[in-house]
This record gives structure tokens, sequence and C-alpha cells, in this order.
């Protein structure tokens, strides 16, 4: 990857988390519990406080409610104990982009795009350059009117963060959105994510099951056991960004991922005495 | 803003995105081959009903020769025309209505699970109860005999669209309706953008199987209400040509009821491609 141009890298440095300087958490979970209808316990007394401009990964074994977390943080379904609060103001734009790329098959990658614009009641008419915009972002301009199955699975996946990106979120939601994509795809748009990240200064709240991915991208790991969902790790990674291939091989990023993944092993044979 | 993004997405460029290709259009030749073959097959078998009934001398009141039906057709177009027409209006009137109602108690259906336990037995219990022998009721109580011809081919025309276009407008991806919610649509938003467009392929399937029932119905009513005379339709034709061993005219009547469905057949075919050649996997050619 090309290094981005000292000119282009806001003046981000070594992000510690939670380092909105003073001021009030975006989001703040407390003691948030979900039980579903089959009496699935999927969170248990879940508290966290997530900054402005922080990049956090929920990461965790599959059942540990991680997704769960970020359905609620979205306002899909309701918490069953506990409440989320916005500190900073309830007025949140929020995108979400899902595991797969959802996407509508019968209208073009504009269509797509332009939904969430379109649901508030815009004309496509309108709204052209700012879906333009949206796509140019994603790196997919000349691609508006093509249909999603004409698409690989990266772009596809691309479409699907232009989507998120069209309503300007300050909060960004992403739900093991590279999970499926091959490694070299996955490494791309993780570069890509970041860059996109530090120009916009978004939260981001990233759910993966890698802890590789997870180092890589993230200034904050909150790691979770599951059976019940619960936070067990909170890591900071207080590397600096931009962070490039050359972070992959660095020997901070070795510490961090072996740190991560000790937590991780904790979190598993948490859950596994709990069984 | 926008300058920012130009910047990135130059960084970005490559990787992943490329171009896209579109298939070629088939070739002309092999396209007259494709048409041409199904057409030299009906004219050689025409050719060997001819040989076959001119050989052995097949009176023409058993099976009269192709020719022999052609002039039936001709000769006798002022009395199967007018049947055809009639045949026709029943047919088409059941099917637009079938199409209207379907549709109609379909999205009633997907929008509140409680009509939907209302009328889903009795959308069941019309289908299931054979159109012969509703007919003789609807007879009675339907004020012209039109009129229950037109309510025999509706009823049987109608279930398949109701039925396909319910299973499409629930079969909407959960993970799209989820979107959709974040979003805050409303129930006319999520209804208009998501579930019709996701419904349209199965709707289009019940259709099809509409138009051909449709037209099964409006003949079979036509023999369950024995009409007669003037205003009566193909069906009544076909009974009337057997009654006077005519029986080429028989021929000509049948032939007039295959085209109408192969037509009908083709019509909604074609609709369902032009509607679904961008993007759904039935209307487009696989390619390895």
């Amino acid at each position: 990857m090309k290094s981005p141009s000292p000119a282009l890298s806001p003046a981000k440095g070594a992000a510690a988390p939670g380092s909105a300087t003073g001021s009030d958490p975006l989001i703040s979970l407390r003691a948030v519990g979900k039980t579903f209808s089959n009496g699935t316990v999927a969170l248990e007394d879940m508290s966290l406080d997530i900054g402005q401009g922080e990049f956090v990964s929920l990461l965790g074994p599959s059942g540990c409610g991680k997704s769960t977390a970020l359905r609620i943080i979205a306002g899909l379904g309701d918490t069953t104990t506990g409440r989320i609060d916005w500190p900073a103001g309830p007025d949140h734009e929020v995108g979400f982009v899902f595991q797969e790329p959802t996407l509508m098959p019968w209208a073009t990658v504009f269509g797509n795009v332009f939904l969430p614009l379109r649901i508030k009641g815009r004309m496509a008419s309108q709204a052209r350059d700012e879906v333009n915009e949206a796509l140019a972002m994603v790196g997919l301009e000349g691609f508006a009117h093509a249909y999603p199955r004409e698409l690989s699975g990266g772009m596809k996946m691309r479409v699907s963060i232009a989507r998120a990106l069209i309503t300007r979120p300050k909060l960004l939601l992403m739900d093991e959105p590279f999970a499926a994509l091959d490694e070299i795809t996955r490494f791309k748009l993780n570069n890509d994510l970041l860059e996109l990240w530090q120009k916009f200064s978004w939260t981001v709240i990233f759910v993966t099951h890698s802890v590789f991915e997870s180092v890589y991208l993230s200034s904050r790991i909150v790691v979770m056991a599951a059976r019940p969902g619960r936070v067990v790790a909170d890591i900071d990674v207080d590397a600096p960004y931009p962070r490039g291939d050359a972070f992959r091989t660095s020997t901070v990023y070795n510490k961090f991922c072996r740190q991560t993944s000790d937590a991780l092993h904790n979190a598993i044979s948490a859950t596994m005495e709990t069984v | 803003m926008a300058g920012q993004a130009q910047e990135v997405s130059k960084q970005f460029a490559g990787g992943d995105t490329g171009t896209i290709q579109r298939p070629n259009k088939e070739p002309a030749g092999a396209r007259i081959v494709r048409m041409a073959l199904p057409v030299s097959m009906l004219i050689l078998l025409g050719v060997v009903w001819q040989v076959y009934v001119t050989i052995y001398d097949v009176p023409h009141y058993i099976l009269p020769s192709p020719v022999r039906v052609g002039e039936a057709l001709y000769t006798d177009w002022a009395i199967l025309g007018p049947a055809l027409v009639v045949t026709l209006k029943i047919t088409f009137s059941a099917l637009g209505l079938a199409l209207v109602g379907g549709v109609f108690f379909a999205i009633m259906m997907s929008q509140s699970r409680w009509i939907e336990r209302i009328l889903y037995p009795y959308a069941v219990i019309l289908q299931v109860t054979p159109i012969v022998a509703i007919a003789p009721l609807i007879l009675i109580y339907a004020p012209t005999t039109q009129a229950a011809l037109l309510i025999c081919a509706w009823l049987v025309a109608f279930f398949p669209i109701l039925s396909n276009t319910t299973q499409g407008l629930k079969s909407t991806d959960h993970n799209l309706l989820n979107l959709f919610e974040l979003y805050g649509a409303n129930r006319w938003q999520t209804l208009i953008y998501l579930k019709i467009p996701n419904a349209l392929p199965y709707f289009l399937a019940g259709l099809k199987i509409a138009g051909g029932l449709a037209l099964i119905a409006a003949v079979v009513a036509e023999f369950a209400a024995g009409s007669a005379g003037a205003g009566s339709g193909l069906a009544f034709r076909l009974i009337e040509s057997q009654f006077r061993l005519n029986i080429p005219r028989l021929f000509a009547a049948l032939i007039l009821l295959s085209m109408t469905g192969v037509l009908i057949f083709a019509a909604t075919s074609a609709i369902s491609h032009l509607l679904l050649r961008k993007w759904h996997e039935s209307a487009i050619e696989r390619e390895n």
C-alpha cells in the first residue's frame, strides 16, 4: 500500500483510547442485558463507554453476543435490562455494514447506495453528486450503473460501505464485514477503511473474530466471552496511525497480537468453565 | 469533501476493482437455427399426418388431414372467430381480475398476520374444490352465463398469483429488512422499495401458471355451464362439432385454443424476461 501523504493524514498520532479530550463519550452502555425469547442470554451486564473518534473492535468467540451488542447500539432490537446513553447528544446518524453485502439485487449500485437517502425522501436527481462521492470514497466510481451480480465479493462489500457512508454517519457499525472475503481483498479493504476513518474522524465499532484484524485496525479491543455474553478484557492498542503493511510485520503488532490472543484464550476458557 | 474523496479513491484504485464485461449477444446464425428447429419439426409432423391420412384413406370424420383442418379454419371462421373472441374475453378478464385481486390480497396478507389467518384458509378451500363442482352453483347465482364463466376462470387463476406473491413478499432478506428499519423506513417504503421488488420473480412465476389456468378454466367452465347459442365460446363450438361429427371444425377450434395458450405463455414469459433480465438468475444465461 502506498502510505498516505503526510498532508492527508490528520494529526491523530497515537490515538489513545477514549482520548476524546475530556468530552463525553459518544455511546455509553450501562449494564446492558439481552435475553432472547427462546431463553438464550446473549448479553449480561455489559457496560462500555465508547469515545468519539475511537476505532473499537469487539472480539470474541461465536455466541459471545458481539453482534447482538452491535445491533442493540444500532437500535435494532431493545435491551432486556440496562440502557444505552448517548451523552454527546441524541442526534446520531449511524451507518451499518452487515457481514454480507446485503444489496438489493434488482437495484443498480447507484440505487443501492442511494437507498438511505431515498428512505429519507430525497430525490435521485438531487442526490446524484452525493452518491457518486460515496462511490468515489470506496474506489467504485464508474460502477454506478452495474448490478450487484456483476460485481466481485470485495466490490459488493465496497458498495455496502458506500451505502453506510451516504448519510455521513458519525458512527459506523460493522458486523464482521470482511469475514467472507479472501485475505488479499480483506487487507486492501482494511487499509481503505483505516484511511477513511482517519480522514473523516468517525467512530467505528467493528465486530470481528480475527485477532490479527482487530489489532491491525483498532485503537482499542474489547474482548468478550460467551454464555452469557460479557466483556472480559479491554485492550488499548496505542500504536500510532497511519498503519500500513509494515505494521503487520512489526514487533509492536506482534506484541499486541500476543496480548489480544491471550485475552481471547482466557475468554474462551472462561466460556468453557461456564458450560 | 469531493476533492478529498477523489484523492482517496486514486490511492484505492486497482485491487479488486475491474471492468465489467457484459456477455455478447447470441450470433445471428445460432439464433436462426434455434428458431428454425421447432418450426421445421412442426412442418414435418404436418407432412407425416397428411401423408398418413392420404395413404390410408382415413375418413375425415375420424381424422381430418391438416389441409382439411386448414380449410375448416378458413370456411368456418364466421363461427369460430366470434367464439374465439368470447373465450379470449373471458380468459383475459379473468386473468386481469386475478392479477389485481391476487396481488391486492397478497399485499394485505403480508401486512397483517391476522388478515392472513382469516383469509388464507378460504383461498385454499376455493382452490382445492374442483371448479367443475362449483360451476353449477355459480351458474345459479351469477346474473348471466358470461359472468358465471368469468367467476369460474377467475377462481382458478387467482390462487397461483395469490400464493406465489404472498411467498415472495414473505421471503424478503432479513438483513435488508433490518437495514430498512435502521434507516427508519415506514411500512409503505418497505413495501414499495423492498418487498414488492423482491416478490416480483415469484409473482411472475404465478402469472405464468395463472395465464395457462385461466384459459383452461374458461373452457372447462363453459363445458360445465353447457351454454349454447350465438354468444358462446370455443368450448361450446367444440362440443357442437363433436355432436355433428364435424371433426375438421373440432380440430380447427382445438388449434385456436392451443395457439391462444401458446400465445399467453409466450406473452407472460416475455413480460417475465423483460422485468428480470437485468438482475434475476432465472433470466440470465449461465456462463462458465
